[in-house]
């Protein structure tokens, strides 16, 4: 997706004023909006996902969906709610791409609010939607409509319809319908399937389901292709202090170490003591900035020694050390956790690890930041952004943001900002 | 929607698979006489070439805009001695089919789907994950079994079949040959005995061997009516003021006429109390139901011959189904559910929805029963009995493999 500093734009309606999300948009789009966009399309998903697995059916569904729009994505200007619909759309897509279980949810939920929001459209508009799909279909001659309409009212009353309603038939290859095809909802004849204009939806809806479905997986290759390289030294200090020793230690944590492990090696210093996911977290890490396993040992039973003595030390906790340098067991080389582990993490009572902005509270996250230096108008910004969200928060890779579009605010943070979907942690 | 590979017009492809088939039947007629001395092992049987050619369906390297790997692409599974397995076998002509043939000596063969690389060699691409190792296309193949009507059967059970309860496969053959045409537009259908208890139906045309799983299941669908499981006491449930023109079809066409002429005879449908009664348990009135069991439990004393029973009573559930005298919700269609109930075609969903689904090659000969699974010629269904299918004698069967793995044994020995 490109996002583009020009000016405003009105998106390209779609044909019939709904998108249908064919290309990214060239618009410029503001932080917050980034963000907040996604967020309420986020609750009109997730809202509909509620009501389906409630059971509710479809006319409940319709009323729902077209409830949920209303309340977090209709605009006074419909012009503004075609931006946010598109931009929001777009934005979800990076966020759920990123595994099968994401994708499968978003796919499933985008694909019912578009059949809801398709059945309340305009005769029109639909005629003109499903152009926009490549359906070629065209409607029945009279004379063939005539020849077949015993057999199509026939069919209607099968399903518990009454007759004579639709005139309009459209005439698809069986391949294109299959769900109509499977509970005999249509007439077939040598090989078509004649399909009224209101079950039109599910022809509508297969395509739409199969496009996004595709731009999914390409999302998500692209995504994979740029972040990985990113990824890289995500949490390791830039490659001019590879090899760090232990009197770099302090000094490099207050440059350019990311919060979380800013935190813990403070609490370290303070309490001579970390918890097991504590010193995996920060030992991994330390590690990973290059410090030597020597070092690392010496490291951990400085600070540990101070609680607990050194032969305790050496007896139950050097053991760790040696296993992550893969000195023990069997021998593997850990690497650093990525930020998605560590945001997934779960801390307990007495844990420092896990990620400041998804487990600190308020408080315990201002004083962190401001321990760093952060104040003022970025701070403020920061805990609004945290606050306002109860965790429902987007997850997006900021650095990726701060690189590209140099953004100010962010970059006062060792160049990493998070924010997480609790709603798919576990995913 | 599948694949277009084809720059050759398909149509002249599959005309060629129609002439194929009708070979592939002609040699079977033919070889009616030669197989008392044949076994499967041999190879003087089974007609690898013509087999093959179907296969093929016109990429054999002969006209242009064929595609030379396709045959080599199609999976087979060898079944052996001791139920050994072979699977994601592949052969790049006919010749290698049949000296693989004569040296494994496979009790069975099945076909599987033609796969987008040599599935002899998936191993290589099961690492990449990539969806790399997929089948791309596949004939739409159906699965009936006349054990899955055993609870409409009286005559026979398990794997035994006779002329009586064979009206059950000749009605599914009818019923679906007719609907696969006429509904959906295929030509290119055949038939075959499975050799002991069923038939097979595969259906060639290029738009079917296409069709991706979900399409699959929504033909299986459409044709389901039977909704199984042995909890559920009413397992066809025809909802609706009226029936869909197929189903109607399938009424007026076929099953009412087979229930009434020869079912409800052949298997003496309501010729004692627990037949009746699993007939009285599909009226969801149970009113109506204890005074049709009333009734009959009068009659029983009557000196009418039991021919007249079936007939008779069946007469009279229709007459009280149909007066009008009872409002009753479901009441309406109960007639029609019952004769569906006790006709109407069972498939096998799963054999038809996966594309990687093996079935058995026709043309092989059954291993239990000797018989060759030959093909049924829809249009005269009627006139099938699988008592008279060409067969090997038990004897002749295991002399000639005996034989063929001593041959085999030997080989390795030297």
């Amino acid at each position: 997706m490109e996002i583009v500093r020009s000016p405003r734009q009105v998106a390209a309606a779609g044909a019939g004023g709904l998108p249908i999300y064919k290309t990214a948009p060239q618009l410029e789009v503001r932080l917050e909006e980034f963000e907040l966009f996604a967020i309420d399309r986020l609750r009109v998903l997730k809202g509909i996902s509620d009501g389906l697995s409630r059971g509710k059916r479809p006319e409940e569904m319709e009323k729902l969906a077209s409830e949920l729009w209303k309340t977090h994505m209709r605009h006074q200007d419909p012009a503004e709610t075609l931006n946010k619909d598109i931009i929001s759309h777009f934005v979800l897509r990076l966020v759920y791409c990123r595994t099968e279980e994401l994708r499968k949810w978003f796919l499933s939920m985008e694909t019912t609010l578009f059949r809801y929001r398709f059945r309340l459209e305009s005769l029109e508009s639909q005629r003109m939607l499903m152009t926009e799909f490549q359906l070629p279909y065209k409607a029945l001659p009279h004379s063939e409509f005539e020849a077949v309409k015993d057999k199509l009212s026939q069919v209607a009353r099968s399903i518990g319809q009454s007759t004579n309603v639709e005139h309009v038939f459209f005439k698809v290859p069986f391949e294109e319908v299959p769900d109509l095809v499977a509970s005999r909802r249509v007439f077939l004849s040598k090989g078509y399937a004649y399909v009224a204009m209101s079950q039109l939806v599910s022809l509508v809806v297969t395509q739409f389901r199969c496009n996004i479905s595709k731009a999914l997986a390409l999302t998500n290759r692209k995504w994979t292709a740029i972040i990985k390289e990113q990824e890289k030294d995500r949490l390791t200090p830039p490659k001019d202090a590879v090899d760090i020793s232990l009197k770099d230690i302090d000094q490099l944590a207050k440059s350019s170490f990311p919060l979380c492990m800013r935190h813990m090696l403070d609490k370290l210093r303070e309490n001579h003591h970390l918890k097991h996911g504590g010193r995996m977290q920060f030992g991994l890490f330390l590690k990973g900035a290059g410090l030597k396993f020597e070092d690392a040992l010496a490291f951990w039973r400085v600070e540990f020694s101070q609680k607990i003595g050194p032969e305790r030390f050496d007896k139950e906790y050097a053991y760790t050390i040696r296993h992550n340098y893969g000195k023990e067991g069997k021998r593997t080389d850990y690497t650093p956790y990525s930020c998605q582990k560590i945001i997934s993490a779960t801390p307990g009572v007495g844990d420092h690890h896990g990620c400041p902005f998804r487990h600190f509270g308020e408080e315990n996250l201002r004083a962190a930041l401001n321990k760093m230096g952060v104040g003022g108008h970025a701070l403020e910004e920061i805990m609004d952004k945290v606050k306002n969200r109860h965790y429902q928060v987007l997850y997006f890779i900021a650095i990726g943001l701060t690189k590209q579009y140099d953004i100010p605010e962010l970059t006062g943070l060792c160049g990493i900002m998070k924010y997480t979907a609790s709603l798919h942690i576990n995913l | 929607m599948g694949r277009d590979d084809e720059p050759v017009d398909s149509m002249d492809i599959d005309g060629q698979k129609q002439q194929q088939l009708e070979a592939l039947t002609a040699v079977q007629r033919g070889s009616a006489l030669t197989i008392s001395e044949s076994t499967m092992c041999s190879g003087k049987l089974f007609p690898y070439g013509d087999f093959f050619k179907w296969l093929c369906y016109g990429n054999d390297g002969k006209h242009p805009g064929c595609d030379q790997s396709y045959v080599g692409r199609r999976e087979f599974s060898l079944t052996l001695e001791n139920d050994i397995y072979l699977c994601f076998q592949s052969f790049d002509n006919a010749t290698e089919l049949e000296s693989s043939i004569k040296e494994k000596c496979p009790f069975k063969i099945d076909i599987g789907p033609v796969y987008s690389v040599d599935p002899s060699k998936h191993h290589a691409y099961a690492q990449s994950g990539n969806n790399v190792f997929v089948p791309v296309e596949r004939e739409l193949i159906f699965d009936i079994d006349i054990s899955d009507y055993d609870d409409v059967r009286y005559c026979c059970s398990g794997a035994d079949v006779c002329l009586d309860c064979w009206l059950l496969m000749t009605i599914a053959i009818k019923i679906l040959d007719t609907s696969l045409r006429d509904d959906f537009g295929f030509n290119h259908i055949l038939w075959v005995y499975s050799g002991s208890r069923g038939v097979h139906c595969w259906v060639c045309d290029s738009r079917a061997r296409k069709l991706s799983n979900e399409q699959r299941a929504a033909i299986a669908d459409y044709f389901r009516v039977y909704k199984g499981g042995e909890n559920a006491l009413k397992k066809v449930s025809l909802a609706g003021p009226v029936l869909h023109p197929f189903l109607a079809r399938s009424y007026t066409d076929v099953l009412r006429s087979f229930f009434n002429d020869k079912l409800l005879l052949n298997q003496q449908l309501f010729a004692s109390e627990e037949r009746c009664q699993k007939i009285l348990d599909l009226i969801p009135d149970k009113n109506v139901a204890s005074e049709l069991h009333g009734k009959w439990q009068g009659n029983r004393r009557s000196s009418l011959s039991k021919e007249d029973v079936n007939a008779t009573r069946w007469d009279q559930l229709k007459t009280t189904l149909q007066s009008g005298k009872h409002k009753t919700q479901g009441l309406r269609r109960c007639v029609e559910e019952i004769v569906f109930s006790y006709t109407y075609p069972r498939l096998d969903m799963e054999v038809s929805k996966h594309m990687n689904h093996l079935l058995k090659a026709p043309f092989c000969i059954h291993p239990k029963t000797g018989r060759v699974c030959g093909p049924i010629d829809p249009n005269n269904c009627d006139d099938f009995d699988p008592a008279a299918v060409p067969t090997l004698s038990q004897e002749e069967l295991e002399s000639a493999y005996n034989a063929k793995l001593q041959q085999s044994k030997n080989s390795l020995n030297s």
